[in-house]
């Protein structure tokens, strides 16, 4: 933490007083979310105010808060970023570390930002970069293309279950979706600190959203930094909203989904097999 | 009457154990009494290293400085003191974790106040200088469960007293909507601009006319900025940026007990901001209004009133709207207000009435650094009894000061908080300084009341 106050702040302050205040400006990476541009030397300041606590002065998740923090803050020295509409290894866009902060992360100690007015995010999103020379040497990706959503439909369930099945997801977020999958203790980040995989019965929100569309931009686009990986290599359109429809059922939410699923199990129930080591394709 | 009524409105142990210089006095002393002990024991609470400490933020998260919140805070107050990330329930924290903060301010200061009445002269200035204390305030306040919050403020005054200043129960985010909440108990009233979180300490500073004035010969108890008991319904959007509140409070003043009537008061507040300009936060703009009533017949026992058993209430009206303006790091606050309160409330046969507005103006420097201003007026449109004097009452309050927080993060705070405030009323002693004083000889002259304030406010 750097001191703020002294005589010449304090002179400064007076100045700036009989200037009526007012933010200040200076060349910035290009930033742009919507209308708004953003400055990063305005950002500063808001940085100092709202994130330094845990993300550290100088971005590298060092801030007086984070060995208190469970997850890790993220480090912005590092460029790699969970929550993205582009590629697995790509930059995100601006408007992706907008939606970021104000969102906040479920289950971490990053809040949602959305008390603070629009163009206090997108210089803060103009600082942010700041921290990284990749910001300087790449651009961001191209956000991935989202196909319209399918209906869904039992049949798109008990796919999802399938690939949920033969893709291993399993093996992380646990057969019931708890995030105790028999791998779920082994997890690391990129800076090899202890992880939890996604829990989806206690979480009303995502990681990087609330809508289906979010989760399909998940498990498309991976988490990178984390052992989330990107399955687009893997799975085709179709397939990953079959996935979506089924990971649905496993929240404890009201949804379309949810009820399609309660509705099949009441007569349906004995015909599933497990989930795990021992389970099989429906 | 007046002393039962003044015994009621402080509390019995109050009455006994702090300096209580107008029990014995006419109504009109007394009215001036009950609002300058109101303001001398109002205690600066609401700044909360706990949360910081919960949710690991720095006080500049919520706060422009702190104890005034930002608008990032007024959410996170708004939600029940829940940041909304599924991690809000005291399970998710260690068992070390207790939620509680205390706050204290040794000080340095000089109050003075003009043409005083004493044994020797009847325009003398009377000061007093020195280093003395404020009160501690004992903040607990956080979840039960998720969605369940509590607020609990004893308070322990500098001489020694205790007090309870806040205790309630809250049921946030009903049928999973930020729009219905509920809150039973003793609570700030949702002020737009608080006294509890407000960056004012001094005798002359520390407090609004617009909240706490009473006119010249009133019975009446009530203060805006005293905490008050009942239920208050509130709601706002996701991002706080529409706020409403509606209160049903107990007629007592934030008097336990229930020694005044049973009919409730009322409040409503609304307020909606916009995401304009580039400043550190939202334009708010906001109004407000209270109907309140009191009792003006009780019945008696052996001659003494009974609590509880007030009737023929009348009733008293508080209006005002408000503003929080941003430009830059400078933040604007201007607010007006008109009260009127019922003739059989006064002394006379009308119904006095009075207007009051301010301008607060913060520069936030840094969040470590602020230098603030407030000028308030407070005229009398109406008085109560025709006899007394127009002007009899009128104030004019500046104050001027800056709070530097040495350093800032999420485990406890510290201002080095200089202010120096003055005040002038008419043929009135001002709601200030320590509390005690007298009228001047002629309801036309003039009082100042000055106040130096050198002060390490700190809350752990």
């Amino acid at each position: 933490m750097r001191p703020q106050t002294g005589w010449l702040s304090l002179l400064s302050a007076c100045g700036a007083v009989l200037l009526l205040g007012g933010a200040t400006s200076a060349p910035a990476q290009d930033t742009r979310v919507g209308n708004l541009t953003g400055h990063a030397a305005a950002g500063k300041p808001l940085y100092v105010r709202y994130c330094a606590g845990c993300h550290g002065d100088d971005g590298d998740a060092q801030g007086e808060n984070a060995q208190w923090i469970d997850p890790k803050p993220r480090d912005f020295t590092l460029a790699v970023f969970k929550c993205r509409s582009t590629p697995t290894g790509t930059l995100p866009t601006d408007q992706d570390l907008f939606d970021a902060m104000t969102r906040g992360f479920v289950t971490t100690n990053m809040p949602q930002w959305r008390p603070l007015i629009p163009q206090n995010r997108v210089d803060l999103v103009a600082y942010i970069k700041t921290f990284s020379p990749r910001w300087k040497r790449a651009r961001a990706g191209t956000p991935i293309a989202i196909p319209p959503e399918p209906a869904a439909t039992i049949q798109s369930i008990l796919h999802g279950r399938e690939l949920f099945q033969k893709m291993e997801c399993w093996k992380c977020h646990g057969p019931a979706g708890h995030g105790d999958g028999p791998s779920a203790n082994t997890l690391t980040d990129n800076k090899d600190n202890p992880l939890r995989p996604y829990n989806f019965e206690t979480g009303s929100r995502f990681m990087c959203g609330v809508t289906n569309q979010d989760l399909y931009r998940i498990f498309m686009t991976g988490l990178d930094g984390s052992p989330m990986p990107s399955f687009s290599d893997q799975i085709q359109p179709a397939q990953a909203w079959d996935l979506v429809h089924f990971l649905r059922t496993l929240q404890p939410l009201n949804t379309p989904e949810a009820a399609i699923w309660r509705a099949w199990l009441a007569t349906h129930a004995a015909e599933l097999k497990p989930i795990g080591p021992e389970g099989g394709t429906q | 009457m007046v002393k039962w009524l003044l015994t009621m409105a402080l509390g019995t142990a109050a009455v006994a154990s702090r300096p209580t210089p107008a029990l014995a006095l006419d109504g009109r002393e007394a009215r001036l009494a009950v609002a300058a002990y109101e303001v001398a024991y109002a205690t600066h609470s609401a700044a909360i290293p706990a949360f910081a400490r919960k949710y690991g933020l720095r006080c500049s998260a919520c706060h422009t400085v702190w104890p005034e919140l930002n608008a990032f805070g007024q959410t996170f107050k708004d939600n029940g003191y829940q940041l909304g990330n599924d991690r809000d329930s005291p399970i998710f924290q260690n068992n070390a974790y207790w939620p509680i903060a205390m706050r204290t301010t040794p000080q340095l200061h000089l109050e003075s106040t003009t043409n005083q009445v004493t044994d020797a002269s009847t325009g003398k200035t009377v000061s007093q200088a020195g280093f003395d204390l404020s009160g501690v305030d004992f903040l607990l306040l956080g979840t039960l469960y998720k969605n369940i919050t509590f607020g609990l403020v004893p308070t322990l005054d500098a001489d020694g007293t205790t007090g309870l200043e806040a205790a309630f129960v809250r049921f946030d985010n009903l049928g999973n909507s930020p729009w219905a909440n509920v809150k039973v108990g003793k609570f700030e009233l949702d002020n737009l601009l608080s006294e509890k979180r407000f960056t004012w300490l001094s005798g002359n500073g520390g407090f609004l006319y617009a909240y706490h004035y009473l006119p010249i010969g009133s019975t009446n108890t009530f203060g805006f900025g005293d905490n008050q008991i009942g239920a208050e319904f509130s709601g706002h959007s996701i991002d706080s940026y529409t706020r409403y509140s509606v209160a049903f409070l107990t007629t007592d003043d934030g008097t336990p007990g229930l020694p005044g009537g049973k009919s409730l008061d009322a409040m409503f507040t609304l307020s909606r901001a916009f995401a304009m300009g580039g400043g550190l936060g939202p334009q708010r703009f906001g109004v407000f209004g209270y109907l309140g009533h009191r009792p003006t017949a009780f019945e008696l026992s052996g001659g003494t009133p009974i609590p509880g058993t007030g009737t023929a209430n009348k009733s008293f009206l508080r209006l005002g709207a408000t503003a929080q303006l941003w430009v830059g790091n400078l933040e604007l606050i201007p607010l007006f207000s008109h009260a009127s309160d019922d003739a059989a409330l006064g002394p006379g046969p009308d119904k006095p009435a009075w207007n009051s507005g301010l301008l607060e103006a913060h520069y936030v420097a840094t969040p470590q650094l602020l230098l603030q201003g407030r000028y308030e007026v407070l005229r009398m449109s109406k008085q109560g009894d025709p006899a007394i004097p127009k002007t009899q009452g009128n104030a004019d309050a500046i104050a001027l000061g800056v709070r530097a927080y040495p350093f800032m993060f999420s485990r406890d705070g510290m201002a080095l908080h200089f202010e120096i405030a003055m005040t002038k009323t008419i043929g009135t002693v001002p709601l200030s300084g320590d509390g005690s004083g007298v009228d001047p000889l002629t309801p036309t002259t003039a009082v100042w009341s000055r106040s130096f304030l050198l002060a390490f406010d700190f809350a752990f």
